[in-house]
């Protein structure tokens, strides 16, 4: 479904990625995990479209296309979700009324009718329920006077409502207490499916309790520099990102 | 420039849609002004002895003033002698049935319905054309209760001692610059009168259409609610496309007797000018003023999008006790467009109290000047005012500027003021973007949730029309 050969991205002229590989298929879970500045953010970013990154090798096929070709708003379009670390408020813009525009918009893509009012309604209570969701959030301006766990489970109930293909949850865990990350974890499971991929990007092994990953990928300085199961993120718990050692530099970098 | 700004850039400077021009024959007097073009206004109106006397007096008086230096805007000298003070279709009317097709069509255009069968229901529709009145809807149904809402020509013949009692009791002929101009040449305008104990079944509107080229518009609207009455009325503008500035000097005068409440919402629309050059546009230059009576309320609502530079502060005399002023304002400078617009709210009475929501959006070179006074006399014990002025900027190349005047002369006031700026965020719109919504529908979602607490003040159509105005789809139909 995704593929990343040889990624090479940059900021402002300075280097953050420097050779990515990496292949996700049909609903496989995968984590990204590794220390602060190791990249971690700037791969969601990329991977949802930022204008700031500029991708100076190496390339991205979305169901084998270039996805670089894509603006963010029509890679969201083509099933592509991003939870954000830090999510954005919109003053006086409802909840509600956002999330029906965007599917909406997506639906128009597909060549879809737009849901009504009634129909949506009935749609984002579902929703609401599966991520455990207070309703009053929904008639709420988006985001805004949130705390910071009903920011994140907003983000997971966005990404109910919008069913996505590809799903990256960028540090969705970071400032949750127990309770709240078990709420967000029971909801990304209850998304899981054959068809659904995950990446999910976080900085403790903690919430991989809960969402169980296919494979845990370390990124280290902009390279992954091991790949393997469970186990790997079990055994970064115990002995930190210190005993890993950085990758050979990529061909080409 | 990034791909974004471009967007909301263009966002911000889109076509003028009402520009087109009526072809209709039109009587105009030459430009310029002298006690003959005052006098022969007067004349062509039929009006009273006393009304000539007290448009001379103001033309006297006005000879002696000069224009307004201080507002934040910057514009070429007008030339008061190059403008023609009165243009009127030729035909005269005696009822909707002989209002010229072409005029008919041209409201028809601008989506403002004349034809009564057909008119929305719940709203009484005046429409001036250029100088005159051409159509008043509803106006049966509305005798009935005794609400007298005509122009201001047909009031002077009809209700002389109304109009006598009232026109320039609270924008007196010597109030500024361009009410006395106003005063002295004001052509047409719009009348209402409510009497005791009546709420007003409907909203009450007037639309203003300028049409003829080199003409001044003038009007004179006069709302008198009596004791415990209810009005809401509603106002709405727009003019063609002309390289040349176009002078629009209005006076607006409230009056809310003990217990009476008014709702005065505005949607402006005048030609802002070329876009991309600065031309043409409107010169907006309005004094609209209202006096509250014991317990009564005046609501001011305006969303000011036209005009190439609009000078506007539509204000509240708080004289009776336990009354309420309350000034809700959306203003959108784009283009070359400049604004200095606000509000004053006089505290007189005890327990007065006042609130002003002010949000001001500029785009593209737009400069958008908030420009408040709140003030409070010595013997009005326990006056309240709350103030939010919000600022908004699109683009770079855009200004935003803030003047609250405060003057307590109580001790027992109690003032509030809060002001924000802020930017329509890249991480906003990226965000949006991220959920599969454009970038054009994200700053459309994102400056009219900026504006709600506005629109929220605005009788239904009109919020609609004003959300329309900032390109926008209707929100809240769901949550």
């Amino acid at each position: 479904m995704l593929q990343l050969k040889n990624l090479h991205v940059s900021v402002d002229g300075t280097e953050i990625l420097k050779g990515i590989d990496l292949e996700i298929g049909p609903g496989e879970v995968h984590a990204i995990m590794g220390p602060n500045g190791s990249g971690k953010s700037t791969l969601a970013s990329v991977l949802a479209g930022r204008e700031e990154y500029e991708i100076t090798a190496g390339e991205i096929l979305y169901d084998g296309a270039d996805l670089t070709e894509l603006d963010a708003e029509t890679r969201a379009r083509e099933g592509i979700f991003l939870a954000f670390q830090y999510p954005v408020e919109i003053p006086g813009v409802s909840n509600t009324y956002f999330l029906r525009s965007a599917l909406n918009a997506i639906r128009a893509h597909r060549g879809e009718d737009p849901l009504d009012a009634i129909d949506f309604l009935e749609l984002v209570k579902d929703k609401a329920k599966l991520v455990r969701l207070d309703e009053k959030l929904l008639k709420r301006p988006v985001n805004e006077g949130f705390s910071g766990g009903e920011k994140k489970r907003n983000e997971i109930f966005h990404m109910a409502v919008l069913e996505p293909r590809l799903a990256i949850l960028d540090e969705t865990d970071s400032g949750l207490d127990i309770d709240a990350l078990k709420i967000v974890a029971d909801g990304v499971n209850a998304l899981r499916d054959t068809q659904r991929s995950f990446v999910v990007i976080t900085h403790y092994q903690r919430l991989l309790n809960y969402i169980v990953p296919d494979f845990v990928h370390v990124l280290k300085d902009g390279r992954i520099v091991r790949s393997g199961d469970r186990e790997l993120a079990l055994a970064l718990e115990d002995q930190g990102y210190e005993w890993l050692e950085t990758a050979p530099v990529a061909a080409g970098a | 420039m990034s791909e974004q700004t471009r967007i909301i850039e263009d966002f911000a400077t889109r076509e003028y849609e009402h520009g087109f021009v009526t072809e209709v024959e039109q009587e105009t007097f030459p430009p310029g002004l002298d006690e003959d073009v005052v006098r022969a206004i007067s004349a062509k109106k039929d009006e009273p002895g006393w009304m000539t006397d007290w448009r001379l007096k103001a033309y006297r008086h006005w000879l002696t003033m000069t224009e307004p230096r201080w507002p934040n805007v910057s514009y070429p000298a007008i030339d008061y002698q190059a403008i023609s003070y009165f243009a009127a279709p030729k035909k005269k009317l005696e009822s909707l049935d002989e209002v010229d097709p072409e005029i008919l069509a041209t409201y028809t255009k601008l989506g403002i319905p004349l034809d009564e069968q057909k008119a929305l229901a719940g709203v009484a529709v005046d429409a001036v054309f250029d100088s005159v009145s051409v159509a008043t809807t509803f106006k049966d149904k509305l005798a009935e209760l005794g609400v007298i809402f005509c122009s201001f020509s047909e009031a002077l013949r009809e209700h002389p001692d109304l109009v006598r009692k009232y026109l320039g009791s609270v924008v007196p002929i010597t109030d500024n610059f361009f009410a006395t101009l106003n005063s002295a040449v004001f052509s047409d305008g719009s009348f209402v009168y409510v009497p005791k104990g009546v709420r007003c079944p409907m909203e009450l509107s007037t639309y203003f259409r300028i049409n003829a080229e080199n003409t001044g518009q003038f009007e004179r609207t006069l709302i008198v609610a009596d004791e415990g009455a209810w009005v809401s009325y509603l106002e709405g503008c727009t003019a063609p496309m002309r390289d040349s500035n176009q002078l629009h000097a209005a006076v607006v005068e409230l009056v809310a007797l003990e217990g009476a409440t008014i709702k005065y919402s505005t949607v402006q629309n005048w030609y802002p000018g070329d876009r991309e050059t600065g031309a043409g546009g409107i010169y907006n230059f309005v004094t609209k003023r209202g006096l509250a009576e014991k317990r009564a309320k005046i609501s001011w609502t305006q969303v000011e999008t036209g005009s190439a530079i609009t000078w506007k502060y539509p204000s509240v005399i708080l004289k009776g006790d336990h009354s309420v002023g309350e000034f809700y304002s959306v203003a959108l400078t784009a283009g070359f467009q400049q604004a200095d617009t606000g509000t004053k709210m006089i505290h007189l009475g005890r327990n007065t109290s006042s609130t002003i929501i002010s949000k001001g959006i500029s785009a593209g070179r737009g400069q958008n000047t908030y420009r408040g006074q709140v003030k409070v006399a010595k013997k009005a014990d326990n006056a309240r005012n709350f103030s939010q002025c919000d600022s908004m900027l699109i683009g770079d190349r855009c200004g935003a500027h803030t003047f609250p005047y405060i003057e307590i002369g109580n001790p027992t006031a109690q003032m509030e003021h809060e002001a924000t700026t802020s930017k329509i965020g890249e991480d906003q719109v990226f965000y949006c973007n991220q959920r599969g919504i454009s970038t054009e529908d994200a700053v459309s979602m994102i400056v009219n949730g900026f504006c709600k607490e506005v629109f929220k003040e605005l009788p239904m159509e009109f919020a609609v029309e004003a959300q329309k105005l900032l390109g926008v789809s209707l929100e809240g139909s769901v949550g």
